[in-house]
């Protein structure tokens, strides 16, 4: 038997309840093959945001359903939910949300307290995770003293620790320069091309030209 | 299929807890400041409540804890006439263990037209004193009242026994007297009876109305007026530290094992009922100022912690995307304001401590403070902060992790 998706999506959907009732995702089909390399286009407003809500497990679809690694989302408890986000998904987001007291390993480290992983793994993982995205030499700096596209690899290596099933990202290069932005998409393509499934949001469609396939939301309705 | 939960160890939860509170350490400082106030003031308060409690007890002590007295209850006893203080009283009570000395006084009644002078009565150049009042006491008696003697000496067992015509005087009658210097050997006449003066007191630690009395021996006092009347006789004992309780359950036997009911034995008043009282009295109003103190700290921690909730909301944003259950981030912000509380408390108890050995080394007292006092601060701390930690903990948990990471 060959493994699920990594994403199944059968008329997943989800609408704000009123007044007046919002259909922020108009029920949609999807499936993302593991190490595929996926992204995400549409103006501001149209559904974007919704969509990784839902791919992130940070909401959940109003109707339909949606099954992560063949998991069915609906069927597990909220708790459990929160598991399957932390260890199955690795979030990038624009704004990097790295925490600005703490080092870059620490930082990486944080993607593992929730699971429980011993200190010396932790620590281990997470300079392993930072050595694959290049910052092999800046595991101690405060990411005050970092680039913009330096933090962002720091980000991608928080996301790629727990070992995810699902990369995630939002506007990954939203607040880089072009060159900058283009050595962390040279980045995502590496990740891809070591097997790593990629799901990026953009508005940009540079970046979304990077993928293997073109997903656009418009009006909260996903065209393929 | 059976899914793993989200966990966070204990150790991570602190360690995480620690590096909330080192983010903005100046801002934790101040925002412990409360709490250390707080618990500085209530240590504080109650350290020196105490403290000056025990100063006051061992004022008291010293003279009220070793001090019994027992009364002559004889005549309210039906069919009863008589005093009953035996003739050896003094030996009787002497010989109880933890006794210093005891014996029995009473106040003379002169007779109408007696007098106390310094010359016989019709003698041209005599000042009597009508103030002056007439005492009579045994050795022992004149002894357990712990005088100090300007000059010459105090009576004894031998002029007790002999019924001596002596006589001390107060200082304050010796005064009125115009009795000024022992050594030309000068004289009282009670009545017509003359006593040599052989000493005059300049104070005393018990009983002062014998400072403006003149005291002369029982013995002779019965001879010439016979047993006390009116005012009965009393029997003062002084007590080694501590034995003042036994002492007065002893003495009536002692003196009368035929009928003690013949006699009341007043123990001094318990130390530790006195001290409670006290202390009352002193720290209620303090204590409440602390316990203010204590809001003031718990309102400032909370005001804290739920700006730096707002402020972090991206964090925990964040850690809900890795994979924090909203109890991690509950018990993440109280473990936080947890900690400033126990921080604070700790301090506070510290500087609390400090200032109770200082003042107390100021006043020259001894310090006085409950070890459980000051072990409890550190928890009352933590009790303040995780009350106060609550409410923003709980907002904390609230927030929706898709609309914190848009930010």
């Amino acid at each position: 038997m060959s493994a699920p998706p990594v994403i199944e999506l059968r008329q997943a959907g989800l609408t704000y309840p009123g007044p007046p009732e919002v259909a922020a995702l108009r029920p949609c089909d999807l499936t993302v093959q593991r190490g595929e390399y996926i992204t995400i286009v549409g103006p501001s407003g149209a559904g974007k945001s919704t969509f990784l809500n839902i791919i992130g497990l940070l909401d959940q679809p109003t109707s339909g359903s949606y099954l992560l690694d063949g998991i069915d989302t609906a069927a597990v408890t909220d708790a459990e939910r929160t598991a399957l986000r932390g260890m199955r998904i690795g979030f990038v987001f624009q704004s990097f949300h790295l925490l600005s007291h703490r080092t870059a390993r620490e930082n990486v480290e944080l993607a593992m307290v929730y699971q429980r992983t011993p200190r010396g793994t932790r620590k281990q993982r997470a300079e392993q995770a930072l050595r694959r995205v290049g910052l092999g030499h800046r595991l101690d700096a405060l990411p005050t003293r970092l680039s913009g596209g330096e933090r962002q690899r720091v980000a991608i290596a928080r996301a790629l620790a727990a070992e995810p099933s699902l990369l995630l990202c939002d506007e990954p290069t939203g607040n880089l320069d072009s060159q900058t932005a283009a050595s962390v998409l040279d980045l995502l393509d590496g990740l891809h091309h070591d097997g790593m499934t990629v799901v990026v949001i953009t508005h940009d469609l540079e970046v979304a030209r990077r993928g293997q396939r073109t997903i656009t939301i418009r009006d909260g309705e996903v065209l393929a | 299929m059976k899914l793993p939960r989200s966990r966070m160890s204990l150790r991570d939860l602190a360690s995480e807890a620690v590096a909330g509170i080192m983010q903005r350490p100046a801002r934790s400082a101040l925002t412990a400041v409360g709490t250390v106030l707080g618990v500085g003031a209530l240590i504080a308060v109650t350290g020196l409540t105490s403290t000056a409690a025990s100063q006051i007890d061992a004022r008291f002590s010293e003279l009220t804890a070793t001090e019994v007295t027992v009364d002559d209850i004889a005549p309210d006893v039906p069919g009863q006439a008589g005093p009953a203080f035996p003739s050896d009283a003094d030996a009787q009570v002497q010989r109880l263990h933890g006794v210093t000395a005891a014996g029995v006084s009473w106040h003379v009644r002169l007779q109408p037209g007696q007098d106390i002078a310094s010359g016989p009565p019709g003698a041209i150049y005599t000042t009597s004193d009508r103030q002056a009042q007439l005492t009579a006491a045994s050795a022992g008696a004149l002894r357990a009242a712990g005088p100090t003697l300007q000059q010459g000496r105090s009576y004894d067992e031998f002029h007790d026994q002999h019924r001596e015509h002596v006589a001390v005087l107060g200082a304050a009658t010796a005064a009125r007297l115009g009795i000024t210097d022992l050594r030309n050997q000068p004289a009282v006449f009670i009545g017509s009876s003359p006593f040599a003066v052989i000493g005059i007191l300049a104070d005393v630690q018990r009983r002062p109305d014998l400072l403006s009395s003149v005291i002369v021996p029982r013995t002779t006092a019965e001879e010439l007026w016979g047993p006390p009347t009116d005012d009965r006789a009393k029997m003062l004992i002084t007590t080694q530290l501590g034995a003042a309780a036994q002492i007065a359950a002893e003495a009536p036997v002692a003196l009368r094992p035929d009928h003690p009911d013949y006699l009341r034995a007043t123990p001094p008043p318990d130390p530790r009922s006195l001290r409670s009282g006290v202390e009352n009295d002193l720290g209620q109003l303090f204590l409440l100022l602390a316990a203010v103190c204590l809001v003031i700290g718990a309102v400032g921690i909370a005001n804290t912690t739920l700006v730096a909730v707002l402020e972090r909301s991206g964090e925990i944003g964040l850690r809900r995307a890795l994979g924090a259950r909203a109890r991690h981030i509950t018990t993440q912000f109280l473990a936080e304001s947890m900690a400033l509380g126990l921080l604070g408390g700790l301090v506070g108890a510290s500087l609390g401590t400090v200032t109770i050995v200082a003042v107390a080394a100021a006043k020259q007292w001894t310090p006085v403070l409950h070890p459980a006092t000051i072990a409890t601060a550190p928890l009352l701390g933590l009790a303040t902060g995780l009350l106060a930690g609550a409410y923003p903990a709980w907002r904390a948990s609230r927030i929706q992790p898709a609309e914190a990471l848009r930010r």
